[in-house]
């Protein structure tokens, strides 16, 4: 199931209604099953509103007048009636000229100014860090000493957020509809994208911008809280420890999320970009160039810290490395978890 | 019968047609015939048209459910990189210009062939080499870049990119030899008294389209040359892991690809101004207007390809004057629209199957136009870039526009091509499918893309299902719509009845020649000395032009 990761963490997730888990919940306007859960999303939909009542007024109007004309003027059944030998009309024309040319530049200046606001992230920002990779997100928060998530963005009401983007392979580009804003992540440089939440909720974060097999998957979670929770669910997080009761194979199922690693890897056996987990401990693989490998604890070690280092024949060196990343617990519970899929 | 032709015919239908006055495969392969080639054309592109079609109901029905169905990520990636490649470079790009414009040009303008009909000859092989190598680069490890071959994805994925570029670069010099071939052949071979307001606005629509064809497709063939040059040889132009710039590619493609989307649009407009005026026996209302907005197009269509660039991070300056500009070309359009239906007024409206295609283009077009609106909008496109509302808008722009008036314009002058008439009974059922199947299609991607649905997903959010499974079934319907349309225009070959000289007593001069042409088109030299609006029916007892 591709998107059961969208209902995996079980933290702050109480605001969503059962039926709809992890997805966006319908909003109250009719204009957009979408929420608008930002200062720009709620302007854009002003704005928007304004667009389709303006066009849907154009739209009803010509496609009115053709229709009564077609009615109107339709030929005689015996032969053709007469018909008008007007050929133009300077006075109209001028109008039908000047009444878009008026729309358009009213349409213009108001998307620029929202735009320019867009643009311009207010000083006290506080600062993330996201990285795209093929097909996942890297989201690292400063101000909580090495806490780097996956697909999970983690945002407090009311305070301005500035993300400041790359990509380590091709380009990518981070949509969060809830807000209205996307930003594509390019390689080699920084992009920045800010916001500034509204409205609690958990919250679709897609990749708009086609980077290869699993683009589809490259979906995440945008957790809006109030801003007085915001730094104890963050931390909560970002702690990635085995608990006092916890087993290996259940803290590896965490290490799993965290790392993003059901985007290539999927657990019922169905192979996508990289290997299924289910029944792979244990297995002989032959290698590109002909030898072969037991699916061992230190094969799997190796594959997470350097992923194009023995490369399975017929997969693509596509893995980001996690060396940095996961530390010698956290591996020994992935591995755990990958020897129970059975 | 005609004031504005006095084209004496002394000897009708004694010479044959184009179609038989020479016999066997070698005299069609090595023809230089403009009339011929635009059938050969119009064979190849309604071919690709149908694979490509093919390809679209492939992927329509993989999004019927949330879930990966029966393609992997990767089949999914390649059928609608290739729906997308074939539509575009194989068939919309050349079949309203190479098709249609072929055949009726040297036509229209009383000619008896284009300028340089052997160059003519030469772009189809061109064409059908273009065509080889991107059928070569499916049949060998395909192509997963979408048809925009975004770098630094296209310099670094194992697929075909430099077969398929090739083909496409190969394509686009047939583009520019056509595009040549017809601007030399407007200006140099128009019949004696026909200046240039009296050229049908069809001329004008293939003579912008031919001005933009030779300027902006070279631009294509330097940046995918360039990309060849960084995969093949690893010098790095576009990918950051080589010091290049990925961005620089987003500007380069587009600077061709924004002007192309106008190299297939145009000829649609230059269809509809010929389906309403015939139909209606009306003159066209506002000749110079419709005529220099084509221009007016094609001049603007080329400093506005930065809005494709909107969230890639290009500057915020740029973004605002491309935002600009963009909205510019949004009026000679919005001039156009409301010029095809005043003409109607007092018009005396024929319902046959080429008008009702007429018809539905304004209302499908203008959907396309008004849609254009928010995503010209800097911060409304913000949100739309790159969902499902740019891909309703540019099927719109380009299914609602353009393949409505090819179709809509095959059915006008399918009698001139083939001497037969097809029945207007069975052509007005297809447009009816082809009209709801493509509104039902599209027409939910809209909201769709409003509510966050990114392009080019295999596998999607389940709140979006209700909607795609929406628009699948118009899909659906549409193919039914387009294959009925297909089996009746075949089956009017053998079966029709034949075609008179001027079914639907047109004024301009293809009518004026018999059904099909002579392989010459006219037995004398006509020569012109009014409009090509100016129809009988037309009352002249009352003042003037002016109401």
């Amino acid at each position: 199931m591709l998107f059961s990761l969208l209902i995996a963490p079980a933290a702050a997730e109480a605001a969503l209604p059962p039926s709809n888990p992890g997805t966006p919940p319908m909003s109250d306007s009719p204009w957009s099953l979408l929420p608008a859960a930002s200062a720009n999303a709620e302007a854009l939909d002003t704005l928007y509103i304004f667009f389709w009542i303006l066009c849907g007024i154009a739209f009803v109007g010509m496609i009115g007048v053709q229709a009564y004309f077609m009615w109107k003027y339709k030929k005689p059944a015996e032969g053709h009636a007469k018909t008008s030998p007007l050929t133009h009309n300077g006075k109209l024309e001028f109008i039908w000229s000047a009444i878009p040319t008026f729309f358009f530049v009213i349409l213009f200046a108001w998307g620029e100014i929202e735009f320019m606001k867009q643009a311009t992230p207010p000083p006290d920002a506080m600062d993330v860090r996201v990285t795209g990779q093929k097909w996942s997100w890297t989201i690292e928060y400063p101000e909580v000493k090495g806490c780097s998530l996956t697909n999970d963005l983690y945002v407090p009401v009311g305070k301005p957020m500035r993300l400041t983007m790359t990509s380590v392979d091709v380009i990518h580009s981070f949509y969060l509809p809830a807000f209205r804003l996307k930003k594509d992540v390019v390689p080699g440089r920084y992009t920045v994208l800010w916001f500034e939440a509204t409205k609690p909720g958990l919250y679709p974060l897609m990749c708009t911008e086609y980077c290869g097999d699993e683009h589809s998957s490259m979906v995440g979670r945008v957790h809006v809280v109030a801003a007085e929770e915001y730094d104890a669910v963050l931390a909560k997080a970002c702690e990635l420890k085995q608990g006092d009761t916890e087993s290996a194979e259940d803290f590896g199922a965490r290490v799993v999320v965290r790392g993003g690693c059901a985007s290539c890897h999927t657990t019922d056996g169905t192979v996508k970009t990289g290997p299924s987990f289910k029944g792979l401990f244990g297995r002989t693989e032959t290698l590109a160039d002909g030898s072969t490998v037991t699916i061992d604890e230190n094969y799997i070690r190796e594959s997470i810290l350097e992923p194009n280092a023995k490369i399975v024949s017929g997969f693509s060196p596509q893995m980001p490395s996690f060396a940095g990343r996961f530390d010698d617990k956290q591996i020994a519970a992935l591995i755990a978890y990958i020897k129970a899929q059975k | 019968m005609s004031s504005a032709v006095q084209s004496h015919d002394p000897h009708p239908a004694v010479e044959p047609s184009y179609l038989v006055s020479k016999r066997g495969l070698m005299s069609w392969l090595v023809t230089v015939d403009h009339k011929r080639l635009g059938l050969m054309y119009l064979a190849s592109v309604m071919f690709f048209f149908l694979i490509a079609g093919i390809l679209a109901i492939i992927l329509r029905t993989e999004l019927f459910t949330p879930d990966q169905d029966f393609m992997s990520a990767q089949t999914y990636n390649q059928v609608f990189t290739l729906h997308g490649a074939i539509m575009v470079f194989l068939f919309i790009i050349p079949s309203v210009p190479a098709a249609l414009g072929n055949f009726l040009l040297p036509l229209m303008l009383g000619a008896k062939d284009v300028a340089f009909p052997r160059l003519n000859l030469l772009s189809f092989y061109v064409y059908s080499a273009g065509a080889v190598f991107l059928i070569a680069a499916i049949l060998t490890s395909g192509l997963d870049t979408g048809w925009t071959f975004y770098t630094p994805y296209s310099t670094s994925t194992g697929t075909a990119v430099i077969t398929a570029t090739t083909g496409v670069f190969i394509a686009g010099f047939s583009s520019i030899l056509t595009g040549l071939n017809f601007v030399v052949t407007v200006h140099k071979m128009r019949a004696p008294g026909m200046n240039w307001n009296r050229m049908p606005l069809f001329v004008w629509a293939i003579y912008s389209t031919a001005v933009i064809q030779v300027l902006a497709t070279p631009v294509l063939a330097i940046t995918l040359l360039l990309l060849i040059i960084e995969r093949s040889l690893g010098i790095g132009i576009f990918d950051p892991a080589m010091g290049g710039d990925p961005v620089l590619f987003q500007h380069f493609f587009w600077f061709y690809s924004h002007p192309a989307v106008y190299i297939m649009i145009l000829p649609g407009f230059g269809i509809i101004s010929e389906l309403v005026t015939v139909h209606s026996r009306k003159h066209i209302f506002g000749y110079k207007a419709i005529a220099l907005s084509s221009v007016a197009i094609a001049v603007i269509s080329f400093v506005v390809w930065g809005h494709h660039l909107f969230v890639s991070g290009q500057s915020e300056l740029a973004g605002v004057l491309f935002s600009f500009l963009t909205f510019a070309v949004g009026v000679p359009t919005a001039i156009k629209t409301f010029s095809w239906v005043a003409t109607l007024y007092k018009g005396s409206i024929q319902y046959n199957t080429a008008c009702w295609y007429g018809m539905a283009f304004l209302w499908t077009f203008t959907v396309g136009g008004l849609t254009g609106l928010p995503l010209s909008t800097l911060a409304i496109d913000v949100h739309l870039h790159d969902t499902y509302f740019v891909v309703a808008h540019f099927h719109y722009v380009m299914v609602g526009g353009t393949v409505v008036a090819f179709i809509g314009g095959l059915h006008h002058w399918w009698p001139k091509m083939t001497g037969k008439m097809f029945n207007e009974t069975a052509g007005k059922i297809g447009c009816l499918l082809v009209f709801i199947g493509f509104n039902v299609t599209f027409m939910t991607q809209f909201f769709l893309g409003h509510q966050g649905m990114p392009r080019r997903y295999y596998a999607y959010l389940p709140e979006y299902q209700v909607m795609h499974q929406v628009s699948t079934i118009g899909s659906y319907i549409l193919a039914v719509g387009l294959l009925w349309t297909l089996i009746y225009l075949v089956h009017s070959l053998f079966k029709g009845e034949k075609a008179p000289s001027n079914p639907w007593g047109a004024v301009s001069l293809e009518w004026q020649t018999q059904s099909p042409p002579i392989e010459h088109n006219f037995h004398e030299t006509p020569h012109i000395h009014g409009s090509p609006y100016d129809f009988p029916e037309i009352d002249k007892s009352g003042a003037g032009g002016h109401h």
